[in-house]
């Protein structure tokens, strides 16, 4: 609801004078607290290391200089080796590309089923699969080293972009059924009267109507498996880590002078690719949020 | 068997394809789900009840890894830290979203902007959001720096370093990332109260705070319920954001259950403790998922 | 040649018997109405017809094919949807075309094909319109045109008019029944209007939880009503159920009816068929439909089946052609069509003449029709 039965009226008088100012003041307020840290960030990362002894967190940057962002990117010591995060992110982009697409494929065919063509037994499949979303990770990460480690894909890419589809697969599915519902199943009927199969039905009828559903499955996945921690820690291993995890291996790593400006220029450059589809996109990602929001 | 024309044959084919294609399509996922959700599930439990170490080892042994797991000094200041990091981070980001959401209501110019600027921390991984607020509330050249700039020489600020304080700080970060969202959720709740409603309180003479208290508030009832199910989620599998802003410490200080998990399973070589811990995690996930299913399933039956 | 035969089908989902053993029979181009409240099953029974859901046992047949156990697709069917079902991602060209495409029919055929039922709907214009730009009447044509361009054996339709407002809802109907005329092509419709049943069907078969009530003629449906909910449902305003006792006057059966202020008559009863004995003292239900009790007038003196009897007057509704005149009889709500001008006012009384030639008695027990 919008408040506009507070009517102007009301508008005129003194309190309520006060009262919008007071509001504007909070919300105000408010974002700048949200903001500091990325300002922070940004001044961080174009200041000097001198700049950074003498002046503090919000002083304005004396000399701009872009030596963190070509430390962060290209020579700085991650562990024993010093070529920077970008090998890293390239790994974030090689496991980020395939899961999405895959799992967003996947997904979009299992919606398809669960919505349009329910058999015996499909609503209670669905519903095993959605519990599955709400598992702690934690209590599969020791079968599935295990079993990475049988498969010989332990510490691998293609390990953590198999793992990243499987347990992306019921949210993928949960976006594409509960989009596909709202579609009437009478378009169905209709076309499997007109003589179009299972597969037909879904290229020629569902798909084309599908795209605002793969743009929240795209955003929310690539922004869960680019952010993921958890699983690249356990499951990958020196050249094979994602950025996030040399991101935190770079922070933390305790030899050496602390060089605050390269972390902050590492992590804006891990924390781009989201925000940028953050920022492009942002309808879209608070559809997939509150969408995915059984996962927390 | 009688024979059948090509015509016929076709006709059985299409009138199968639609019925098999379906089953087909899904059985991938539901063997993957099988195998690496339940089955994985049911492993991860038996090791707890083995004694595990460095490899696993299947003879069961009882409950010695529990008895182990409810003993242990570590696992009970991270059972109290996800605790207090758990409410209060709650509690705040309720606080906050919800007053957030209600300002942001009032015919805002910059309504816009303003909700992507709170929003955006959420697009973070929180090991970057960790790295962030681990510069900031650095004790020497961070925050404390910058009181010390501005004249407040007497300025303190350690908790990062501090074992009772360090907690807090995730707090802090974890706020500033999650608040957003709430606040969101919020604004999608407010703008669908029906209008009328508020007319007619309005024609009984309601004041504006009194609309809010009496009859807008209590109507969020279910956004409430699902941002304190979202928020519960999110501080128990919290993990990141802990690892890189104060990585448990100082000493095992500002540890939590999933940090205690993977250092026991992962580090430290003790499979049995770390699966039993994992155990314990799902038993709480579990506690808190039932009882949210049950009224969802329960207002469904409803419609 | 098209014929459709049900044969004892029953649907179940889990243990909940939708369609319990239902049987029709229709031959080539009748245009048969299937009615009944919601949840009657009547729309299970099209999906059925249609191969849109499986059948639990029993045989349907079109024309002599048995298609109990084959595609939709394969059957030789077109529907038209409530919804109107039209592919959002189609125009109206596309729409039409794609049911003639997916069979591989030749392009030239399919463009042919589609400017025929183009110009038969008159929807010449809107052919390279998307289902998102036309109006509820607009798409509702298009919808019918899918079907026609198909040329199928038997034509489906689900609550076609359900979504279109009053006066578009009765335009429609009489271009449906014209379509029906010119193509003369068999038609199962399903609707919960019994005026639409009424007004387009050959055949009505009146469903009630999952069986069929009755299986008829409209003119059939309305003069002889199997059951008290047959009576009921067809016929607006519905028919008027009076609750009597059979007594004995004279050595004939008969039945007493009392108005308000103790004005009495006593009406014969014929035609039943049990022993006299039997029936006397059964409480027995008497339906008169409203129009069958109008003013009396006293050239109707001599005309043996029109009774007389004093009514005080409750309630009026004027509806113009006729004015509806609420009355209690036998403490009962009974209505009455009267002409306008001899209407009286509520609180007063008037004189009505009813028309028992068309009454009919139901055993309040069983709710069947007795006689």
């Amino acid at each position: 609801m919008n408040s506009e039965y507070f009517s102007n009226d009301y508008q005129k008088t003194p309190f309520m004078l006060f009262f919008r100012v007071a509001v504007y003041a909070v919300l105000i307020i408010a974002a700048i607290y949200f903001l500091i840290p990325l300002v922070i960030m940004i001044f961080t990362s174009v200041k000097t290391m001198n700049d950074i002894r003498t002046g503090n967190l919000i002083s304005f940057p004396r000399q701009f200089s872009l030596e963190a962002w070509k430390s962060a990117w290209d020579t700085a010591c991650i562990g024993v080796t010093c070529n920077g995060i970008k090998g890293y992110f390239w790994n974030s982009v090689k496991i980020t590309v395939p899961a999405v697409s895959i799992s967003t494929i996947i997904g979009a065919a299992n919606g398809y089923v669960f919505s349009k063509w329910k058999f015996y037994g499909s609503e209670v499949f669905f519903s095993i699969l959605l519990l599955g979303c709400f598992i702690p990770f934690q209590i599969i990460l020791l079968p599935m080293a295990k079993m990475l480690g049988m498969a010989g894909l332990a510490q691998t890419l293609p390990g953590l972009v198999l793992v990243h589809i499987v347990y992306g697969l019921a949210f993928t599915t949960l976006f594409f059924r509960n989009f596909y519902v709202t579609i009437p199943q009478e378009l169905v009927k209709a076309a499997r009267i007109d003589g179009a199969g299972f597969f037909r039905i879904f290229f020629k009828i569902m798909l084309p109507v599908s795209i605002p559903i793969f743009v929240v499955s795209i955003i929310w996945q690539t922004t869960q498996i680019w952010n993921d921690f958890l699983f690249g820690v356990v499951f990958s291993s020196g050249d094979t880590q994602p950025i996030t995890v040399a991101l935190n291996n770079l922070v933390n790593t305790s030899t050496g002078v602390k060089k605050y400006n390269v972390d902050m220029a590492a992590a804006i450059i891990a924390a781009l690719p989201t925000m940028a589809v953050y920022i492009v996109a942002g309808k879209y990602f608070l559809r997939g949020l509150t969408a995915g929001s059984v996962k927390g | 068997m009688t024979f059948q024309t090509s015509e016929n044959l076709k006709t059985k084919i299409s009138y199968m394809s639609d019925r098999l294609l379906p089953k087909l399509v899904v059985a991938p996922t539901f063997v993957s789900t099988i195998v690496f959700v339940y089955s994985f599930i049911l492993w991860t439990a038996w090791i707890s009840f083995t004694k595990s170490r460095l490899l696993p080892r299947y003879k069961l042994e009882g409950l010695i890894q529990y008895i182990k797991l409810f003993t242990n000094d570590r696992w009970w200041v991270a059972s109290k830290n996800l605790f207090v990091f758990g409410s209060l981070f709650i509690i705040i980001c309720i606080i906050t979203g919800l007053l957030l959401a209600i300002f942001l209501d009032q015919k805002i110019r910059i309504e816009g902007a303003l909700r992507t600027i709170f929003l955006y921390p959420m697009a973070l991984s929180f090991i970057v959001t960790g790295t962030v607020w681990k510069w900031i509330l650095n004790p020497s050249i961070g925050i404390a720096k910058l009181m010390h700039d501005m004249g407040f020489l007497s300025f303190h600020f350690d908790w990062l370093v501090n074992s009772d304080m360090a907690i807090y700080t995730v707090v802090i970060a974890g706020v500033w990332q999650s608040s957003g969202f709430v606040m969101a959720l919020f604004l999608a709740g407010l703008r669908g109260i029906d209008d009328s409603i508020i007319k007619a309180a309005q024609i009984d003479g309601a004041s504006l705070p009194r609309i809010y208290l009496k009859i807008i508030i209590p109507s969020l009832r279910p956004v409430f319920f699902s941002a304190l199910m979202i928020l519960c989620h999110i501080a128990i599998k919290s993990f990141d954001l802990i690892v890189a802003l104060t990585g448990g410490g100082p000493g095992y200080s500002s540890d939590v259950p999933a940090t205690f998990m993977y250092s026991f399973a992962f580090t430290r070589g003790r499979l049995g403790l770390g699966a039993a811990s994992s155990m314990v995690m799902f038993g709480a996930v579990l506690a808190i998922l039932i009882p949210y299913l049950y009224s969802e399933l329960r207002s469904r039956d409803n419609e | 040649m098209a014929s459709l035969d049900i044969e004892n089908v029953k649907k179940q989902f889990g243990n909940v018997e939708v369609l319990r053993s239902i049987s029709i029979n229709i031959a080539h181009g009748e245009f048969l109405v299937l009615v009944g409240p919601s949840g009657c099953g009547k729309s299970t029974l099209l999906n059925l017809i249609a191969g849109l859901e499986t059948i639990s046992s029993g045989i349907i047949k079109i024309g002599e094919q048995n298609v109990t156990h084959i595609a939709p697709k394969d059957r030789d069917i077109a529907m038209v949807f409530q919804s109107y079902a039209l592919y959002p991602s189609m125009n109206v060209r596309k729409n039409i075309s794609f049911g003639l495409e997916t069979r591989k029919i030749p392009k030239p055929e399919i463009e042919k094909q589609v400017a025929k039922v183009a110009s038969m709907l008159q929807i010449e214009d809107l052919l390279d319109r998307r289902p998102a730009q036309l109006s509820g009447g607009q798409r509702q044509r298009v919808a019918m045109g899918r079907a026609l361009a198909r040329d199928p054996a038997i034509f489906l339709f689900d609550e076609p008019l359900s979504n279109l407002d009053a006066k578009l809802r009765v335009e429609m109907r009489t271009e449906i029944k014209l379509l029906h005329q010119k193509v003369g092509t068999t038609i199962v419709y399903v609707t919960h209007d019994q005026i639409e049943a009424m007004t387009l069907a050959d055949r009505i078969a009146i469903m009630k939880d999952g069986v069929i009530e009755q299986f008829g003629t409209p003119k059939n449906i309305y003069e002889s009503p199997a059951s008290i909910f047959v009576a009921g449902f067809i016929g607006s305003p519905s028919m008027n159920f009076i609750p009597c006792e059979i007594t004995e006057h004279d050595g004939n059966l008969k039945i007493l009816l009392v108005a308000q202020g103790d004005e009495k008559c006593l009406v014969p009863v014929k035609g039943l068929s049990s022993s006299p004995e039997k029936l006397k003292g059964q409480k027995v239900i008497l339906g008169i439909r409203p129009e069958q009790i109008s003013a009396f007038n006293l050239s109707e003196k001599k005309n043996n089946n029109v009774f007389k009897l004093k009514c005080q007057v409750r309630l009026t509704e004027p509806t113009g052609p006729d004015t509806l005149v609420f009355t209690q009889i036998n403490n009962q709500k009974t209505t009455c069509r009267i002409h306008p001008d001899k209407a009286a006012l509520p609180g007063e009384s008037m004189e009505m003449g009813f028309d028992i030639s068309k009454a009919v008695l139901f055993d309040p027990k069983t709710q069947k029709r007795i006689y």
